[in-house]
């Protein structure tokens, strides 16, 4: 147990809880979405600008949370940025059977650099209560570049 | 082990044994990963101790039948037990009589019966209810959906900075359109223990009416309600050591009877035809259906084992420990308890600097510490002090000083962790 939470709060996480990258408002975004965790209160809000071509050219975020909804918030929008829409979509749901501890199968190639990444977030699946944490974030991206404007982490 | 902690054993175990009330506990024997488990959740809802469960197993075993019904001996065996539990209920209360109590399902339950069913025949719109700022959302929602429906205000009492009920501003809001008090006893985040005796007094004063939310309250102190002379007074039976699925509602019989059923079904009626029914008198009005029937029983035994030890011995030993407990904690750099009421009941509210309550509260868990994480259904309060959430460490009538250092060495992990 003890292993598996140094393993949780390993370095990457406690780095981006403690400094994340992104946490601001730009001014210029095309949409956003708030997410809240009804359980623990905590409340996150997501910023994009869609190009175009249904491409992320900016992500960031806003908010409160715990170490583990911050780094994921700020671990993902780093990850985002440049992505097509449809890219982001497949990589949630990649990172979310991760965050489950559901088999991940074969994975896009040109995800592998992202997925080790997220990687270190897959602590959580020792944690079935922290899940919800992880993947906040992630619901909310979704709402805001599919134009939902609140997601609760309970609907999943 | 630090001075005070010897004087604290020695002092408790002269009036009070925790240690065989422990033994009486069997949750607390248990090993949660690799550690003994420090229970300090009993706020959210307590360990049960072996005298309940053996009871519950036997009225489930060789004492059940439905209740009210059958004419054959085991149904009347399960009545007596279930009317029994609510003479041990009255008893506990200083209940006028046993009719005056009426079993719902949790305290929750409780205040919505009574938001429903007095809220819609004694209130009108633009009467007030006064609430303070300290409700858990058991206590404030009910009167929201009370509000949307009639369009009755609602009012409420500050609370300084350190937790303390404003009896000032809760007479400033007292005027002749308050119609309801409901307040809780005491805070389930802050441990603040309000002035309840005063504030009937101040809201009688101009022909109020009160309820009290007593689920935090009752397991820290005996309550005499006529003494109270609240109108309403409400608690759940899980945090009392009891079994959950029940609660209780104790309510002035005169009122209970000019209240209209607030749930319709059988048991609850005298006569029904398709034109017309008519209802029982209190309790059985509000009792409809099939009662949780082993639960009162447990609830009954559960009322039985505290009263046994004293209500007062448990207080005295929940105290030392507070003292203890709140001393301990403080001396953590960077740790601030929230909450620091003049009267306080054994709950501690805390945040530390650089880390959020849910890690603290995932991290101390490897170390077999259980606190509540979260803003412990109490919104409001958490907005009051500008936080998402708190770490609670809730102590019972079983903590000891064995607890407190677990827990206070599984908080300096967390800081090692995010050092
Ligand atoms: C002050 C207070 N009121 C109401 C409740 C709700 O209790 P229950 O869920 O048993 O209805 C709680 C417990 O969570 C509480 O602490």
């Amino acid at each position: 147990m003890e292993d598996d939470i140094r393993e949780l709060y390993q370095e990457v996480i406690l780095d981006h809880g403690k400094n994340p990258r992104n946490f601001r408002h730009p001014e210029d975004a095309t949409s956003e979405a708030n997410g809240n965790n009804p359980l623990c209160g905590d409340k996150l809000t997501v910023f994009v600008k869609v190009g175009a071509c249904q491409n992320i050219e900016d992500a960031a975020f806003e908010g409160r949370g715990c170490a583990i909804s911050v780094a994921s918030a700020s671990m993902m929008t780093d990850i985002v940025i440049g992505k097509k829409i449809s890219e982001v979509d497949a990589l949630f749901g990649i990172f979310h059977k991760m965050c489950k501890g559901e088999e991940v199968g074969e994975t896009p190639e040109k995800f592998e650099d992202d997925i080790e990444k997220l990687m270190v977030l897959s602590g959580v699946k020792q944690f079935p209560m922290r899940v919800k944490c992880a993947t906040l974030a992630w619901h909310t991206i979704n709402a805001a570049v599919h134009g939902e404007h609140t997601v609760s982490s309970d609907n999943q | 082990m630090t001075a005070s902690n010897m004087i604290l054993k020695l002092d408790s175990e002269i009036d009070y044994n925790v240690s065989s009330v422990r033994a009486d506990f069997p949750a607390l024997s248990l090993e949660i990963n690799g550690y003994p488990l420090a229970f300090l959740d009993s706020g959210a809802s307590a360990q049960k101790p072996i005298q309940v469960l053996d009871r519950m197993d036997r009225a489930y075993r060789s004492e059940y039948a439905n209740v009210h019904r059958g004419a054959y001996t085991l149904s009347q065996l399960a009545t007596d037990n279930y009317e029994n539990a609510r003479i041990t209920v009255a008893n506990f209360l200083n209940a006028k009589t046993p009719d005056e109590i009426i079993f719902t399902r949790n305290v929750t339950a409780a205040i919505n019966l009574v938001a429903y069913s007095y809220g819609r025949t004694f209130l009108r719109a633009g009467d007030e209810i006064i609430i303070s700022h300290m409700e858990h959302h058991a206590n404030i929602v009910p009167w929201q959906l009370l509000r949307d429906a009639i369009g009755i205000e609602i009012k409420v009492v500050p609370i300084d900075d350190r937790g303390n009920f404003l009896m000032e501003e809760f007479e400033k809001l007292l005027g002749s359109k308050t119609k309801l008090v409901a307040v809780t006893q005491v805070s389930n985040v802050l441990g603040t223990i309000l002035p309840i005796k005063e504030i009937v007094r101040q809201a009688h004063n101009i022909g109020a009416h009160v309820l009290i939310d007593g689920c935090q309250g009752i397991v820290h102190e005996s309550v005499d309600v006529q003494d109270l002379d609240a109108e309403f007074y409400a608690f759940t039976g899980h945090k009392l050591y009891g079994p959950s699925g029940i609660g209780v509602l104790w309510g002035k019989l005169d009122l209970l009877n000019e209240m209209p059923p607030y749930e319709g079904g059988g048991d609850m009626i005298e006569n029904v035809t398709f034109e017309k029914t008519t209802y029982r008198e209190a309790p059985a009005r509000f009792e409809a259906g099939t009662p949780p029937i082993v639960e009162a029983v447990g609830l009954a035994t559960a009322i039985d084992y505290v009263t046994s030890i004293g209500l007062e011995k448990i207080a005295n030993h929940e105290s030392k420990l507070l003292t203890y407990a709140t001393n301990e904690l403080a001396q953590i750099d960077g740790l601030r308890i929230i909450g620091q009421a003049d009267h306080k009941a054994p709950i501690i509210s805390f945040v530390l600097d650089g880390v959020h309550p849910h890690d603290i509260g995932t991290i101390i868990d490897s170390k077999g510490v259980a606190v509540r994480a979260g803003h412990h259904c109490a919104q409001p309060l958490m907005d009051r002090y500008e936080l998402a959430a708190t770490a609670r460490a809730s102590l019972a009538m079983y903590n000891n000083t064995d607890d407190i250092d677990q827990l206070v060495d599984a908080l300096n992990y967390v800081k090692e962790i995010f050092s």
